[in-house]
């Protein structure tokens, strides 16, 4: 076998706790690889990510700040952090901070550090409010929806959309409302977190499932392999899964991908109604936390994107393993407190 | 005064507190001053060790000892 | 040797744990403004208290001008009064080389009174007076001529004074931006602006220099001002074509965002909000490859407000009170309101505590002191808990809020100013009793009453 190519990745999303990020399972298809011998870098928020004290997969931990100090702070601290590590490419895993990254990407790219992340049009465009317009535009069954901004809009929405329907904020949270009077109530919560517009989207009844996929930005798939979550903890987390063997998933996938020539990792929630029909309700423009079933399952899509990042060539996955499953588990680590001082006084693991 | 005894204060300035299991930093002032506390010096020692230090005038160090110090007992870090 | 002293401090370590979503807000004390202590300040000066940075001030119009005159060789701006006409802000300006961008005869008196020549003045506005038209054509100002009324009102002065006027139309147009503002100015799209544009020309009184557009508030997308200045370039060689008349200078307006935060935005504008070089590529472009002859090549004149002063307006104030909601979330009131913040209404705004706070950040709601329902500054942010009498600051806040601020319930507070040097000055007095009294008057029949 040849030797391995020597390379720094910086990865974000240690935090790997019940409602896990990607960071840690991003790492293991990592360091799984035959192509690279990498190094990895933990790019911490916290002090209590557990990641941090991983030390068989996070070799250096550097505590970098929230985005929402703005994108000035934080390109500050991984120009220094970079002058210690020289990290050829950073995977950023959380929603929060792919703005800013996606932002920094030329500035990234002066200082030798390369990312493959969606541009800032196909960032925005699948933004849950604007699922209807992409559904439009590039012939997804999407649930029927209606942007309201006060409750004197509820009575004509119900009539079209039925009840149960689907109460959703403009970024994130939705509760299902079954009764008309709780529409207000979600409506309040809603807004009072996230603003207006509040979304009322057709409930479709029918099972989750799910697509991961890595794009290379010039509408080729690369990997793509579909799961349907077994067990959801009451976080609404997938604690188990299962690989599918499912054209039609395959092929939507593989549509949006050629359409909207998407860059980097993805994540597609879709639910299948009674008919087999497929709805797209979400798309998650990153690589999901149980990307380490689709490693498992023979497509190492973290391998793959930082090839893709490094401008090395790749071939799209053409298999993967059917039927095979994933169980999270949760491990307590034993930490003496010198490590959590060091961490805390230097910013560094 | 008294910082109480099984409290662990690092060189780096983290400072643990085994019986609640609270965590702190202090900065480089703040060490300063716990240590002269830890070396056994009064309120009145330690704000004269200060002017020395730092010349200027006592009033400016009252206020921020005494809010210091007040921290201090907040976080019942103080033997009374 | 002496050693520079740091307030001792101790901070207690609060782990937490990023969220998929919510990331940890900071709570960075903001203890000083260009080094200039917070707390002091607000001894010396009162509570609450406006705080100017003229430093950030000229860096700000620095970095501006820069953006746009290393893509265009010739540009002016334009300080545009309503967002700030405290008189040292405006000679800050003016000392920068900003003409002045007036919408009212009261900005335009003041634009006068501080000692800018009126060729120095361009006029904006639906509501301009006989007597203003009159005043400005005679000294020479830039009369930006917003419908057609104002059209004929002009030309009718000038034609019985025997006076000429240098003027500009606002034009209105779709630029694919919601809500659109038809508002102001001659419509485009219907061929109002050119058949304006046609009565100047034929006008031998009125002198037709520019064309003005000013697209709306807070644009946070770059492109809609590309799409404007196609739509201006395109009239300008229309005009050209038709007169031979070659349009002196193209007026993008203002309308940049600052890096505030809207209301219910989830991303920080500190992030979102297009960069000055963003903003000058758009417009830049769309001018450089347009039809127009390149001897002809306009003045790009912009009169960018919000942009060039929210960064440099401060204000610190005291926490009068906390208490509990009944349903059992924090609330702590502040001694700024929304009378002296107008701006809380459409941001949510930063706000910092002067020195570091123990103690657990909570969900908060912020109101001001007045005593109505719709003085909150946050309706909720995560936020140390302060105490009676300690200090904080909210940043950006110097667009607007001294220009529409209101005095309700209770007089408005010092201004003060640091200079370049790091010196502090007051630049407006704090109101008192006589500032509000002083207009009044009593009838004669009002003067006594026993109680």
């Amino acid at each position: 076998m040849a030797a391995k190519h020597n390379i720094t990745v910086g990865v974000t999303g240690l935090n790997n706790i019940d409602s896990p990020g990607p960071g840690i399972p991003v790492i293991r298809g990592l360091k799984e690889s035959d192509f690279f011998e990498v190094r990895v870098i933990g790019l911490a928020y916290e002090t209590l990510e557990p990641g941090i004290y991983m030390s068989d997969l996070v070799d250096k931990t550097y505590m970098i700040p929230y985005p929402s100090e703005g994108k000035e702070a934080l390109y500050t601290r991984i120009a220094q952090i970079q002058a210690i590590e020289h990290m050829d490419v950073i995977i950023p895993n959380f929603d929060a901070e792919l703005y800013s990254f996606i932002r920094l990407e030329p500035e990234l790219k002066r200082i030798g550090i390369c990312t493959f992340l969606p541009t800032l049009t196909q960032f925005e465009e699948r933004h849950k409010a604007n699922l209807p317009e992409y559904g439009k535009k590039y012939t997804v069954n999407v649930p029927k929806s209606i942007e309201v901004t006060n409750p004197s809009q509820f009575e004509k929405a119900v009539k079209e959309l039925k009840l149960p329907l689907v109460v959703k904020g403009k970024y994130y949270d939705a509760y299902i409302a079954h009764e008309k009077s709780q529409i207000e109530g979600y409506f309040n919560k809603l807004s009072a977190k996230w603003g207006l517009p509040i979304i009322l989207q057709q409930f479709i009844k029918g099972t989750e499932v799910n697509v991961i996929a890595l794009g290379d930005g010039t509408g080729q798939t690369i990997a793509a392999v579909p799961m349907r979550k077994q067990y959801i903890t009451d976080k609404g987390k997938a604690w188990g899964g299962i690989t599918l063997a499912d054209d039609a998933m395959l092929n939507l996938t593989k549509s949006i991908m050629t359409q909207t020539k998407w860059r980097g990792g993805m994540e597609l929630e879709l639910v299948r109604d009674a008919n087999g029909k497929l709805f797209l309700i979400e798309i998650n423009p990153r690589i999901p936390a149980w990307v380490y079933l689709a490693v498992g399952a023979g497509q190492n899509i973290p391998e793959a994107l930082v090839k893709l990042a490094l401008d090395i060539d790749v071939a799209p996955y053409q298999h993967y393993d059917v039927g095979k499953m994933f169980i999270r588990y949760s491990y307590d680590m034993i930490v003496g407190i010198d490590k959590f001082e060091q961490l805390t006084m230097t910013g560094e693991l | 005064m008294k910082i109480k005894n099984n409290i662990a204060v690092s060189e780096s300035g983290f400072v643990f507190d085994p019986s609640t299991g609270e965590s702190f930093t202090l900065n480089k002032t703040g060490q300063e001053i716990i240590s002269l506390v830890k070396q056994g010096l009064d309120y009145e020692q330690i704000l004269n060790s200060l002017l020395a230090n730092y010349g200027g005038e006592k009033p400016l160090y009252e206020r921020y000892l005494v809010e210091f110090f007040e921290e201090l007992r907040n976080f019942n870090l103080l033997e009374e | 040797m002496n050693q520079q002293f740091e307030r001792p401090t101790i901070k207690k370590l609060n782990p937490g744990m990023p969220s998929k979503h919510g990331m940890a807000p900071s709570f960075k004390p903001l203890s000083a403004i260009d080094g200039v202590d917070v707390e002091s300040m607000l001894a010396q000066y009162g509570s609450p208290l406006y705080i100017y940075s003229e430093q950030t001030i000229r860096r700000t119009v620095k970095q501006f001008k820069q953006a746009f005159q290393m893509r265009y060789p010739k540009v002016q701006l334009a300080w545009s009064y309503k967002t700030n006409y405290l008189s040292a802000v405006c000679r800050i300006f003016h000392q920068e080389g900003s003409l002045a961008e007036v919408v009212s005869g009261f900005e335009y008196q003041k634009a006068i009174d501080m000692g800018v020549s009126g060729e120095h003045i361009l006029f904006n506005g639906p509501d301009k007076s006989e007597a203003d038209l009159e005043l400005a054509a005679r000294n020479g100002s830039f009369i930006h001529i917003d419908h057609f009324d104002e059209l004929f009102t002009l030309a009718q002065i000038c034609e019985k004074k025997n006076i000429e006027a240098n003027v500009a139309i606002r034009v209105n147009m779709d630029i694919g931006i919601y809500p659109r503002w038809d508002r102001f100015g001659f419509n485009y799209e219907n061929g109002e602006a050119w058949e304006a544009l046609n009565r100047i020309m034929l006008n031998p009184k009125l002198n037709l220099v520019g064309l003005h557009t000013h697209i709306g508030t807070y644009m946070m997308t770059a492109d809609a001002y590309r799409i404007a200045a196609l739509k201006l370039t395109d009239l300008a060689v229309n005009v050209d074509k038709k007169y031979g008349h070659a349009i002196k200078y193209i007026d993008m307006g203002g309308g940049f965002a600052s890096k505030n935060t809207l209301r219910g935005a989830y991303l920080s504008g500190e992030d979102t909000t297009p960069s000055f070089d963003e903003y000058a590529e758009a417009i830049t472009t769309a001018i450089i490859s347009s039809q127009i002859k390149p001897a002809n090549m306009p003045l790009l004149i912009l009169e960018t407000g919000r942009a060039l002063i929210d960064d440099a307006g401060y204000i610190a104030g005291t926490v009068l009170a906390n208490k509990r909601l009944s349903d059992g979330n924090r609330a702590t009131i502040l001694d700024v309101g929304v009378n002296l913040l107008f701006t809380a209404f459409w941001y949510d705004h930063k706000i910092q505590p002067t020195r570091y706070i123990a103690g657990n950040p909570e969900e908060t709601t912020l109101y001001g002191p007045l005593c109505m329902n719709i003085d909150v500054i946050r309706y909720s942010m995560q936020f140390p808990p302060l105490k009676r009498g300690d200090h904080f600051v909210i940043s950006r806040v110097g667009a607007y809020n001294n220009t529409q601020w209101m005095q309700f319930i209770t007089l408005r507070p010092n201004v003060v100013l640091i200079d370049t040097n790091g010196q502090t000055g007051v630049i407006r007095k704090a109101e008192n009793l006589d500032s509000i009294t002083m207009h009044e008057e009593v009838p004669e029949h009002l003067k006594n009453f026993n109680l």
